[in-house]
């Protein structure tokens, strides 16, 4: 994890900071200012309780160990910007899109909405969980494409 | 405790044993010491942790009928007093004002195994998870307001019980065995997961004879509360981590360039 370039660290940094906000946002906009969501709806069976409290706790430890191991790749000059922010896309997008499907679809922990036709709101959710996969595989690609290359921009440096 | 007349309640008791607490570590502290003096920070933490048990005894006594001011009494005891009493560094400042015999005799009762099980994560966070369960949803809550040496036990309990967690997942008091940065991520995430699950079962289950209002504020100050403590010990836990790694690669970096600056 903190090996000499730092790229799985870089990775996991963005990743684990993903899934934190994704976390915050779904908590801060839709449950307590939004109050579309409900803090619990009564109706969830065990596993889902189960579900949100893990991904709950997740939530907060993935913050702040991400901004910790950001600091760390900081201090020791091995910070990929590139490689960070396709993590942090990577891990946005598959927590968004666990939290459409399985908590919200399979668990049946709470739904998007109340007392409104559902299909469209899910839709909307699970697709711009897809499209911040797509990106961070964009960003994440192209961070390794660079990386094989040698240095970065290489066509401002022979410029230069 | 119920106001029983004539003897001295359990508020009385509390506060004398705080005040005494405040008392010894501040005279530890000030004394002059050949290692240098104590940091302020850390006598102020001793002040304010015991300041946090005392309000959190009181508001835990007056509040029968109330199950948020219940629930925010045991977070401030349970959680925030621990913290701050740990960050106080109360063993480390023992073993430096102690004479040499009894210090000696600190350092073999903190390597014995009962301490060394007692302040591993997971001992420490089933007592302290185990215990929660038990008062909240096994139907101690409701006896232990009849039955004044069970409420003075089940406080105890989450007072002692709480302060070995946060000592095993965060303490900054010598550890001669302190688990696996990996062992104690986990077990913290375990344990902050019960209790927002804990939370939200209570709100729809409430103990008995606790009405719906009441447990539903309740148990979102358990659950808001809590997070707020959890993550103070996250913090603490993750900069323990940053400050080991960056020491570890000072002397790496320094071994393997001996000439250089």
């Amino acid at each position: 994890m903190s090996g000499p370039t730092g790229s799985g660290q870089n990775l996991w940094s963005g990743v684990l900071l993903g899934v934190g906000v994704v976390a915050f946002v779904d908590e801060a906009v839709f449950h307590q200012i939004l109050h579309w969501h409900h803090f619990y709806d009564r109706s969830t069976p065990a596993a889902g309780l189960v579900s949100d409290g893990i991904f709950h706790a997740f939530g907060w430890f993935a913050t702040v160990a991400a901004l910790f191991l950001f600091a760390d790749l900081r201090r020791s000059g091995r910070l990929h910007w590139s490689r960070w922010s396709g993590g942090i896309l990577l891990g946005a997008g598959f927590f968004q899109l666990y939290d459409g499907t399985v908590q919200h679809k399979l668990f049946g922990l709470h739904q998007i909405r109340y007392g409104v036709d559902l299909l469209g709101y899910d839709l909307t959710w699970n697709i711009v969980a897809l499209l911040l996969i797509a990106a961070g595989a964009v960003l994440l690609l192209r961070a390794r494409r660079v990386a094989a290359g040698g240095r970065p921009l290489p066509s401002v440096a022979s410029r230069a | 405790m119920h106001n029983h007349g004539g003897g001295i309640s359990l508020v009385e008791v509390s506060s004398f044993g705080l005040l005494a607490a405040i008392a010894c570590y501040v005279f530890a502290a000030l004394r002059r010491s050949p290692r240098g003096r104590w940091p302020t920070h850390r006598i102020l933490l001793w002040i304010a942790g015991c300041l946090v048990t005392a309000l959190s005894v009181q508001a835990a006594t007056a509040n029968h009928d109330d199950f948020a001011g219940h629930a925010l009494a045991h977070v401030g005891l349970g959680m925030l007093a621990p913290v701050l009493l740990m960050l106080s560094a109360p063993v480390r400042l023992a073993l430096r004002s102690l004479s040499a015999v009894p210090a000696r005799r600190l350092a073999r009762l903190l390597r014995s195994r009962p301490v060394r099980f007692l302040t591993h994560p997971i001992p420490a966070a089933v007592l302290n998870l185990g215990g929660l369960w038990l008062v909240y949803s096994g139907g101690l809550y409701a006896s232990m307001h009849t039955n004044g040496l069970l409420f003075v036990v089940v406080h105890t309990h989450i007072f002692v019980s709480g302060y070995l967690f946060s000592v095993s997942i965060a303490g900054v008091d010598p550890n001669p065995h302190r688990a696996p940065f990996a062992t104690r991520a986990i077990v913290l995430s375990v344990v902050m997961a019960g209790h927002s699950i804990l939370s939200k079962y209570l709100y729809a289950n409430p103990p008995a004879d606790v009405p719906a209002a009441s447990a539903e504020a309740g148990s979102m100050v358990m659950y808001y509360g809590g997070d707020a403590a959890s993550v103070v010990l996250v913090v603490l836990l993750c900069a323990a981590w940053y400050r080991d790694v960056g020491r570890r690669r000072g002397r790496s970096a320094a071994s393997r360039q001996p000439s250089t600056v």
